[in-house]
């Protein structure tokens, strides 16, 4: 009866997980002709290798996925590109639709210019190609009229990989749970249980109940370990160089930006009497300084959640570019004998990066734990 | 110019870094060998504020970056 269950639950997480990797994988079209300029190419030497460019391909969030490049051919899984724009309202497509700076109904990838690299629409494009994908020149597409942004909903890289991560979350904390609740609290954990159990406690003692206090953790530790789990997960997949796990979330500023309001408000809607009484009129000093110290606390409410923001992202973006840099090196250089010292270095950087992955997600929840702390205290005299 | 200028900055930004988390791990080693008990506790500690410390220093990596 248990292993019939048990069957089941792994039954259930392969086929889950695996859809991640089987459906983007079926979708893969070999797009990417050969370069078009092929006797140029063998009379000239290489254009030079691009570093930064390659580096901030990799870090950045792009709308499909290139996966390698195999004799000229990019091959690259396509992801759904959603975007509803004023003009022809709700359109859903794949990426590949998108490939090589194609139009499709009025939308294209901006290659230069302050949306470069996001979907954009021309409004002239419109009545040309319904649902017809064109080729489009240079000299059309820079005579057309207004290149507006649509609204954007599209499943990116990023998305894809919190979608993924969100599931392994969910699987992890599931089966924890359901072993809880087979084998009760009394009894020594076994497996994976065994595993996060300890981790549980530590975010509960060392992190939540000295900082907010023994009343009042309680209230606030769904939040702080879905945030600590949650940013060390991503932080980790973010390492792993291969499909489905190569894209870089908590490098995304827009991913730490709502992590850091979420602790904002969360730290602003729970504060009592005496939070906003600190602020406002911070008591045992004379009233000239309230005053200065009323704005300067003001924008200690709004810098100490964008001090969690950059913290997060500049962390895991340096780490990143760290390790593409080294490896890059090795084509910089165009020697194979650069390329022992420069694997070992990234090796050693990859053993800093699973520290770091550990530590920003501790140290986000610890702040996080100290401003919800700062706003829950009692007074004490 | 604004190139090499901000790689500079990164630089100076660089150097405050390491010094702190220097002095950090210094005076950390320090305490750790006048009590050994406390090891453990002085070395959460140093991590915390070691991270804290990057974090700064990482503000300015960002506005580098960004130029």
């Amino acid at each position: 009866m248990e292993i019939k269950k048990r069957f089941w639950q792994i039954l259930i997480g392969v086929i889950g997980l695996s859809l991640f990797f089987i459906i983007p994988i079926s979708l893969i079209e070999t797009g990417g002709e050969k370069p078009h300029d092929e006797e140029t190419n063998h009379s000239e030497t290489d254009k030079k290798f691009d570093a930064t460019a390659l580096i901030f391909d990799h870090i950045g969030d792009a709308y499909s996925w290139h996966l390698f490049t195999k004799n000229g051919k990019h091959v690259a899984v396509p992801l759904p590109i959603i975007v509803y724009s004023n003009i022809t309202g709700l359109n859903v497509f794949l990426s590949s639709k998108l490939e090589h700076g194609h139009h499709h109904n009025g939308f294209y990838i901006a290659q230069e210019g302050e949306y470069e690299g996001k979907i954009v629409e021309s409004s002239g494009n419109v009545h040309n190609n319904h649902g017809i994908t064109t080729e489009i020149t240079e000299q059309e597409s820079h005579s057309e009229a207004a290149v507006t942004r649509p609204l954007d909903f599209s499943i990116t890289k990023n998305v894809f990989e919190m979608f993924l991560s969100a599931f392994i979350l969910l699987w992890i904390f599931i089966s924890v749970g359901r072993s809880y609740k087979k084998r009760g609290v009394t009894s020594a954990p076994k497996g994976l249980q065994g595993f996060i159990e300890p981790i549980i406690l530590f975010v509960r003692d060392d992190i939540a109940r000295p900082n907010i206090g023994e009343h009042k953790y309680q209230k606030f530790m769904p939040y702080l370990l879905t945030v600590f789990f949650f940013i060390w997960v991503n932080n980790l997949m973010g390492l792993i160089p291969f499909f489905p796990f190569g894209s870089n979330v908590t490098g995304n500023i827009a991913v730490t930006l709502v992590l850091a309001t979420f602790t904002m408000l969360i730290t602003n809607f729970s504060g009592n009497k005496n939070y906003w009484k600190h602020i406002f009129a911070t008591p045992g000093v004379p009233w000239p300084m309230r005053i200065i110290m009323a704005p300067v606390e003001l924008i200690g409410v709004i810098s100490k959640p964008f001090a969690l923001m950059i913290r997060l992202f500049a962390n895991i973006t340096a780490g990143h570019i760290i390790i593409l840099s080294l490896v890059s090196m090795i084509f910089i250089f165009k020697s194979i004998y650069i390329a022992p010292v420069s694997i070992a270095m990234g090796l050693f950087m990859s053993m800093l990066e699973l520290l770091v992955a550990a530590l920003q997600a501790y140290v986000f929840t610890l702040l996080s734990a100290l401003f919800i702390g700062l706003a829950v205290e009692e007074e004490h005299h | 110019m604004t190139g090499t200028l901000a790689a500079i900055g990164a630089g100076i930004a660089v150097i405050g870094a390491g010094y702190g988390i220097g002095r950090i791990g210094g005076q950390a080693m320090d305490a750790m060998a006048r009590q050994p008990e406390a090891a453990s506790k002085i070395q959460t500690a140093m991590i915390i504020a070691a991270a804290l410390i990057e974090g700064v220093a990482l503000f300015a990596v960002v506005v580098a970056l960004m130029k």
